[in-house]
């Protein structure tokens, strides 16, 4: 009998602690199995932030190292500048990458390192239990804008990816979603294409992943997959942003 | 060489390969030596990062992949590594801070100052932890001291702090480096380099059980007590005989060592000790010398931080005088000539 599904050799036979319909297990899992496509579970070092996921050293078998809340893109670019041979990622959310961690993301993508970025942009800060995150919707209610997001008292969700974008060393970065099965292999082939410009040595690479985090929205996993089609990608569209990756020259 | 530089040097020659740095007076004689001198080196790499919060994040990252690493700024900037030093502090990863500091608070001014002794020797940022913190007075201190950081890093995988001002990066002095670069660098083992040959790890700083992070505390309180015991350094000038003793470090310890001179010429019996490590602090050196006189003056380049390290290591069984000149006033020997010499005769010494 061939087996068509399995768990990738680079998760960790640990179950999930991740709330029932949260984005981190999938993306989690597209990881691991892009790494073992690529075969490259002894190369690549990750960076998981502060929020929920930072316990991602539990699930994913790959070295794996802690940053401060924001400081993610530097610790990786030191890590990588000492040691460039390893493939060095970092994980992180709305909240640790465009709020304090802003002007590390923008450095980090227009020295170009090679590092590669997965943006996990739910809109809330979920470990704090469901604030206002940068890029939370206008009206959107979370425990800091019980009223919902007001453009004259908190400003516009924040499009860090088309930011970046303007970044000559950044040289690939899509947005996707994890709200489909399509949506879901399509992630997948962005995590795999954004490593692959890293092995390549082209430049900075992220993928913007759009994940529900239905407790601190208040919906179920079902809404939530929907409240992304229909409210989140109005305000972030998926598709490449950007990509020099075949041009010589970066942009 | 000026001491900015020579620390430069002496951490290339220790074998230092990943500078992260920002601009600050008055240490940008170093950042600048080493964008000229590591950059080109093979296997090393320079950054001028976007800020101190992201050179020290780097720092951290380097050190993850387990190479010698070092950052530099002055009293503002090292504020804003402070969370990184924690950080490094909690995971128990090496690395060299250079702290060439001025006057404070706030922006303060660029002249030299020592109000950051408090900062440096009580960990400096959150959490309960220490880093081993060196007091040089001289540029070739700055550079002997320098590479013994990386060693004292190393040897206890934890963040050492030179705590040095800016007069002593801007000084020139002559300077004798005692090592050649190292050409073959060794790999920490502990290093993160992708799981090769070896099961995955991870490091991290977070954990969920208060008795998880209080085993960790008590490790790193072990790995202090160690250090207390085996690295604590200082200086002795002059006091087989002296009936007043100066402590002093850094560059008000070389201010009061003219100043001694001047008054050992008028026959005052006066001597000093200097701390080369201001933590771990040479508590016990002091009691010692507290049964022979009891009469201290603690001259600092602030309003009294070090003075609070004597008189805990005296606990009352001595006098302790201070005299300190804060936001970067440099006094001269001879002020400090005049502090030690009124001092003598208030107290009838002999």
């Amino acid at each position: 009998m061939k087996k068509v599904y399995t768990r990738p050799r680079s998760l960790k036979r640990v179950p999930f602690h991740y709330c029932p319909g949260c984005g981190h297990s999938i993306i989690h899992r597209l990881i691991a199995e892009v790494i073992d496509e690529m075969n490259i579970q002894d190369k690549v070092i990750g960076i998981p932030p502060p929020g929920c996921a930072v316990f991602a050293y539990y699930y994913l078998d790959v070295d794996m190292a802690e940053s401060a809340h924001g400081r993610g893109a530097a610790v990786a670019t030191g890590l990588k500048r000492a040691y460039p041979e390893g493939l060095v990622f970092t994980y992180q959310g709305d909240g640790d990458l465009a709020a304090i961690g802003t002007a590390e993301i923008i450095h980090t993508a227009n020295r170009g390192e090679r590092i590669t970025v997965i943006f996990v942009n739910n809109a809330v800060y979920g470990m704090t239990g469901g604030q206002m995150a940068p890029t939370t919707l206008l009206g959107q209610k979370t425990t800091t804008t019980p009223q919902g997001r007001d453009l004259k008292i908190e400003g516009y969700p924040l499009k860090i990816s088309e930011m970046l974008a303007l970044a000559k060393g950044a040289v690939y970065i899509e947005r996707t979603a994890v709200n489909s099965p399509t949506n879901i292999r399509k992630t997948k082939k962005a995590i795999h294409k954004a490593l692959q410009t890293q092995i390549d040595d082209l430049g900075f690479s992220l993928v913007e992943i759009l994940a529900p985090c239905p407790i601190n929205w208040k919906m179920t996993p079902l809404e939530s997959w929907q409240w992304i089609e229909k409210e989140m990608m109005k305000e972030f569209p998926l598709g490449v942003i950007k990509d020099t990756t075949s041009k010589e020259d970066a942009d | 060489m000026d001491g900015n530089s020579a620390i430069g040097e002496a951490a290339i020659r220790a074998g230092c390969q990943c500078y992260f740095g920002y601009p600050i007076t008055p240490q940008n004689e170093l950042i600048e030596y080493m964008a000229v001198h590591l950059s080109r080196r093979k296997g090393c790499s320079f950054v001028q990062a976007e800020s101190e919060l992201s050179a020290i994040s780097m720092v951290h990252g380097a050190s993850l992949a387990g190479v010698r690493t070092m950052t530099s700024s002055s009293s503002p900037g090292i504020s804003l590594m402070q969370e990184g030093i924690s950080y490094l502090a909690a995971c128990g990863l090496p690395a060299v801070i250079v702290n060439m500091s001025r006057g404070g608070p706030g922006l303060g001014s660029i002249s030299a100052a020592q109000s950051d002794y408090f900062q440096s020797t009580r960990g400096g940022g959150h959490g309960d932890y220490r880093t081993i913190v060196l007091g040089p007075s001289s540029v070739q201190e700055l550079a002997d001291l320098t590479h013994r950081g990386f060693d004292l890093a190393d040897k206890y995988q934890i963040p050492v702090i030179i705590l040095g001002d800016g007069m002593l990066g801007q000084m020139k002095e002559p300077v004798e480096f005692k090592h050649e670069a190292p050409k073959e660098l060794p790999v920490r083992s502990l290093a993160l380099r992708g799981a090769k040959g070896r099961p995955s790890r991870f490091i991290k700083t977070l954990t969920s059980e208060p008795i998880e992070l209080e085993e960790i505390n008590w490790s790193l309180f072990r790995r202090y007590q160690l250090i207390k015991k085996g690295e604590t350094t200082y200086d002795t000038f002059l006091l087989d005989d002296a009936r007043l003793i100066v402590v002093a470090f850094g560059i008000a310890a070389r201010i009061a060592k003219g100043a001694i001179k001047n008054a050992r010429g008028e026959g005052l019996k006066v001597g000093m000790l200097r701390p080369t490590t201001l933590w771990p602090f040479p508590s016990e050196k002091i009691q010692e010398l507290a049964q022979k006189t009891k009469n201290f003056l603690v001259f600092e380049m602030n309003m009294g931080q070090m003075i609070e390290d004597v008189q805990l290591a005296l606990e009352g069984n001595g006098e302790v005088s201070f005299y300190g000149r804060p936001g970067g006033v440099i006094p001269t020997p001879s002020e400090v000539f005049r502090v030690i010499s009124r001092l003598w005769y208030q107290k009838g010494l002999k």
